[in-house]
């Protein structure tokens, strides 16, 4: 079965529609899934701007991410949950949607970007711990990090408007 | 010249009438008004959870408060400078949004409490602040901007 009939299949079932048809409670897991931005960017932009050596310098940097990335990681759990019940709600439309496309593009690359940054440099952070300013490798993953946050927040607002546009 | 006058008197006023003519322009300064929510967000969080005794634990509370406010001072400058321009492309609606002004009162609020209050614990000798009013403050804090915050969303809903 072909994910365009699935997500046909999906948008059908009851529950999907209940959601959809809502319109308080789509709002809220909306709200709650654009102010989790906060959360979620906004503790993720605070260790990128360590990495990039722009803030909290003399904190040591594992120590930035040991004790806030557990806060992002929360964030991240939250906007998942929101998310996917956002995208239940209407499967075709998101699945549908360029910027929907895109944004989920840019988060896996954010999330790999993350995952080999813990499996590689920052097994060494000993090293450069206490820098005020990282070594170039680190800056270009927060700077690589920030970047994909930025397209992610972008798309995700963008994709409210693809019928406007395009329709 | 009433409140009111002066939104209508904004938003049909010849440079915000051009701006509406574009269909991308409003987004894109939506978009920009969110990235400056995520900065605020991040910095609010790294002070306010440590004194909550979260985050980053074991740094002292005023070298957080000193790094973080350059950051919360220019989330402030461009959630504002979008945040005036979304005004102003439809003044008369948020006009008569009750949630419109209760989230201008407590932005209002929190600016001067975090300006004021929440400076002078935070910068001060931890030996000197009692924990409880530490957390006092933090809560104080984080309830009165996700008032701010929940408002924003509200008065974006069609």
């Amino acid at each position: 079965m072909d994910l365009f009939r699935f997500f046909e299949w999906l948008g059908n079932t009851s529950w999907s529609i209940a959601l959809h048809e809502s319109r308080y409670v789509f709002l809220l897991v909306l709200m709650i899934h654009v102010l989790t931005l906060s959360v979620f960017v906004g503790t993720a932009t605070m260790i990128d701007l360590r990495l990039l050596g722009k803030t909290m310098t003399r904190v040591p940097v594992s120590q930035v991410v040991t004790r806030l990335l557990p806060w992002s990681e929360a964030g991240f759990l939250v906007m998942v949950v929101t998310g996917t019940l956002l995208f239940y709600a209407a499967p075709v439309a998101r699945y549908e949607n360029v910027f929907f496309r895109l944004k989920m593009a840019a988060l896996l690359i954010a999330v790999i970007n993350v995952w080999v940054f813990r499996r590689t440099i920052y097994r060494r952070v000993g090293d450069w711990d206490l820098d005020p300013v990282p070594p170039r490798r680190v800056r270009m993953v927060g700077a690589l990090s920030l970047i994909l946050l930025a397209i992610i927040i972008t798309a995700g607002r963008m994709m409210a408007y693809q019928d406007y546009w395009f329709g | 010249m009433s409140v009111l006058e002066f939104c209508r008197w904004v938003q049909y006023s010849a440079p915000l009438v051009a701006m509406r003519q574009s269909p991308w322009l409003f987004p894109v300064i939506a978009t920009i008004h969110l990235m400056g929510l995520s900065l605020i967000g991040g910095a609010v969080l790294v002070v306010d959870l440590r004194l909550l005794g979260l985050g980053l634990h074991r740094q002292p509370v005023a070298g957080l408060a000193h790094d973080a406010e350059r950051w919360l001072l220019r989330g402030l400058v461009v959630t504002m400078s979008t945040g005036i321009l979304l005004f102003m492309c439809f003044a008369t609606k948020y006009y008569y949004l009750t949630f419109f002004w209760v989230k201008m009162a407590a932005l209002l609020l929190v600016i001067a409490f975090t300006l004021s209050v929440h400076r002078r614990v935070a910068m001060a000798n931890e030996a000197d602040v009692s924990p409880v009013l530490c957390k006092l403050v933090a809560l104080v804090s984080l309830s009165l901007w996700t008032i701010v915050a929940v408002g924003g969303r509200y008065i974006g809903f069609p």
